[in-house]
């Protein structure tokens, strides 16, 4: 019913990463440029263009595709530096730009049409046929990263409706909120995910310690609070505890990451045709590994094999931290 | 100088039907506002309980003069929910889009966008204008001048910041409110109707920081932004938006009214705004480009 084998998008956050996660299997890695251009703009990550020109050469020869993350949102008075970051990329040989903004999809349309695909990032929250169609329409979107606020059957039916294809998240980093639709860090420390291309930037993290144990801030708010003794956690807004209703809790989401891995075969079955890992930040090693655990559970659903299979392969990547499937089963919510 | 309007925002809070006919009764009949949203724009789940008051409503407003905007979801999934999007902008009266689900269904017919939709440069910006929009009200991190610089580069458009209220940061598929109180979003028996200004989220350590709404994550402060009329002119900026709260909305439109009409100073108006029952502290960083909960008029 689907032929076609699902694609595997693994995370580059630097050269080396690129390197291995397209030795370790990917089908495609996803970089971006060293400025506030990408969703993760952050010190001693990214590519300059050299480094993604001999990124493409190295992943091209490896039969791998280079997608470049295109997707924070320009600044007034500055498109230009997004569009040169978009022309810099078909220069460099990138098989599609990911990206939100208007102004960058309006312009890969007009002057790149046919050289480079356009991928719709996850920042621009398109999650229903009308939006997406209209993208697609409009600016010829090929593919579509699809809201983590769908259940797997709802992205079974979007499939049904839409004829662009569709990558979904799998496993890393999870947000709590509808991704492009959240200010919450630019409320607390001014810089933003759609602004910056940053989220709870480190430079406002504190850890102080009291009586009471360790506070973890973020610009003065407490995010979370431990025990003496106990580990501590990075701050990020929406993972923390707070009071609310007379009681404290993780009111958003728990401390935890992505990771659908046992539904990899659902996803095929509602017509996905790429999973993508989160994690530009990751080093190469962690990435590496990752990536070779999830190319043997793809290969094993596409040749047929069995949950308890697909569990033993992804077994390593379940330990560690608390992890959950998110939207893609509809109990979260 | 030619005159400032003022608009009165969609009500973001699960408020019962009753509240709704009160509230905009007297808005119709007392407030300066030359605009007024109405419809639901966070949760579809609360529509079956709103949508039979709005014809009334949208009546009652219309007969004092005031220019209704229907409001349309920013988190549209279900069949039902982008129905009711379809319809809504097949209206004769000004829509406004809160996801680009609404943009292929209005195009070529005025619209205005809310905060909801991602407008952050004078190419969106004409891009929307070309598709129709007549009215933009930015993402609410946006300084004044961001909104500025659109507003100068795109004088086609009218620009509306967002001066009055919580601020709407975020928006989930998961429902918070029925997450508190151990539910799931599908099975969620509206707790979200018994906090009218959404629901204070303090720190640990006491903190007031943020507020929940459902499926909506707000400030706790209340955003109140109050600049100089002159300030505004200089940014191209004509109109500003105030959002509905439990508070006298009908005074708070009174002094931004006075303020734009200059018979209030700044500081001022932000004196007669403390004095009311609003849910939050004041704040007005995003407007300075500063954090959000930066109160930057009250230090100066």
């Amino acid at each position: 019913m689907w032929p076609q084998r699902m694609e595997l998008v693994c995370p580059a956050g630097t050269p080396a990463t690129l390197r291995a996660a397209v030795q370790a299997g990917a089908d495609a890695v996803y970089c971006g440029f060293r400025d506030d251009t990408n969703a993760r703009n952050f010190p001693g990550l990214n590519f300059s263009v050299p480094e993604l020109a001999e990124g493409v050469r190295f992943a091209h020869g490896l039969g791998a595709k280079v997608l470049v993350a295109i997707n924070t949102f320009a600044r007034v008075g500055e498109v230009d530096r997004w569009r040169r970051a978009a022309d810099a990329a078909v220069e460099c040989g990138a098989d599609a730009i990911i990206a939100c903004d208007v102004a960058v999809l309006d312009h890969v349309a007009r002057n790149h049409s046919g050289r480079v695909r356009l991928h719709l990032s996850v920042q621009a929250a398109a999650g229903t046929p009308e939006a997406i169609g209209f993208y697609a329409r409009t600016f010829g979107v090929r593919r579509v990263v699809i809201p983590r606020v769908l259940s797997v059957q709802e992205i079974a039916a979007l499939n049904r409706a839409i004829d662009v294809e569709t990558e979904a998240f799998v496993f890393g980093g999870l947000c709590v909120m509808i991704e492009g639709r959240c200010y919450l860090s630019s409320y607390a420390t001014g810089r933003s995910p759609n602004l910056n291309g940053v989220c709870s930037p480190p430079e406002e993290v504190s850890y102080d310690e009291d009586a009471d144990g360790m506070a973890a801030r973020l610009s003065g708010f407490t995010i979370d609070r431990y025990r003496p003794g106990e580990p501590a956690g990075y701050p990020t807004l929406c993972k923390g505890r707070f009071a609310a209703g007379g009681k404290a809790s993780y009111l958003f989401e728990e401390p935890v990451s992505l990771n659908a891995g046992s539904l990899i075969a659902g996803f095929k079955a509602a017509g996905v045709t790429a999973l993508k890992i989160e994690g530009r930040q990751r080093g190469k090693g962690y990435v590496a590994e990752v990536v070779r655990a999830f190319r043997s559970a793809v290969d094993a659903v596409e040749a047929g094999g069995d949950a308890v299979e697909i569990d033993r392969l992804l077994a390593a990547q379940s330990e560690g931290g608390r992890q959950t499937a998110g939207a893609y089963r509809k109990t979260w919510r | 100088m030619p005159p400032f309007a003022l608009t009165l925002g969609p009500v973001f809070f699960h408020w019962p039907a009753e509240r709704l006919a009160d509230f905009y009764r007297r808005i119709a009949d007392e407030a300066p506002v030359d605009r007024v949203h109405v419809g639901e724009v966070v949760c579809g789940k609360r529509m079956p309980f709103s949508d039979p008051c709005w014809p009334d409503v949208i009546e009652r407003l219309e007969r004092a003069g005031k220019e209704v905007v229907l409001s349309t979801l920013a988190a549209p999934a279900t069949v039902r929910e982008r129905r009711s999007i379809d319809e809504l902008c097949g209206d004769g009266r000004l829509v406004e889009i809160n996801d680009i689900t609404a943009l292929p269904a209005r195009s070529g017919r005025p619209f205005v966008t809310g905060p909801f939709l991602n407008v952050y440069n004078e190419v969106a910006a004409a891009f929307l204008a070309g598709h129709g929009a007549r009215t933009i009200c930015p993402p609410v991190e946006l300084s004044l001048t961001a909104i500025g610089g659109m507003a100068h580069a795109r004088p086609q458009v009218e620009f509306e910041p967002f001066a009055f209220g919580r601020l709407p940061l975020a928006i989930s598929g998961r429902c918070y409110h029925a997450r508190l109180h151990g539910l799931h979003k599908d099975s969620c028996q509206f707790t979200c109707e018994k906090d009218a200004d959404g629901l204070a989220v303090d720190t640990l350590d006491g903190q007031a920081f943020l507020a929940i709404n459902g499926v909506q994550t707000l400030s706790n402060q209340v955003h109140a932004f109050c600049p100089e009329p002159s300030a505004l002119a200089a940014q191209a900026v004509r109109r500003l938006r105030l959002s509905p709260h439990t508070c006298d909305m009908v005074e708070v439109a009174g002094i931004y009214r006075a303020l734009l009409d200059g018979r209030l100073e700044p500081q001022e108006a932000r004196h007669g705004l403390s004095r009311l029952d609003l849910p939050g502290t004041m704040v007005d960083g995003y407007a300075h480009a500063r954090p959000g909960w930066h109160s930057v008029a009250a230090a100066g």
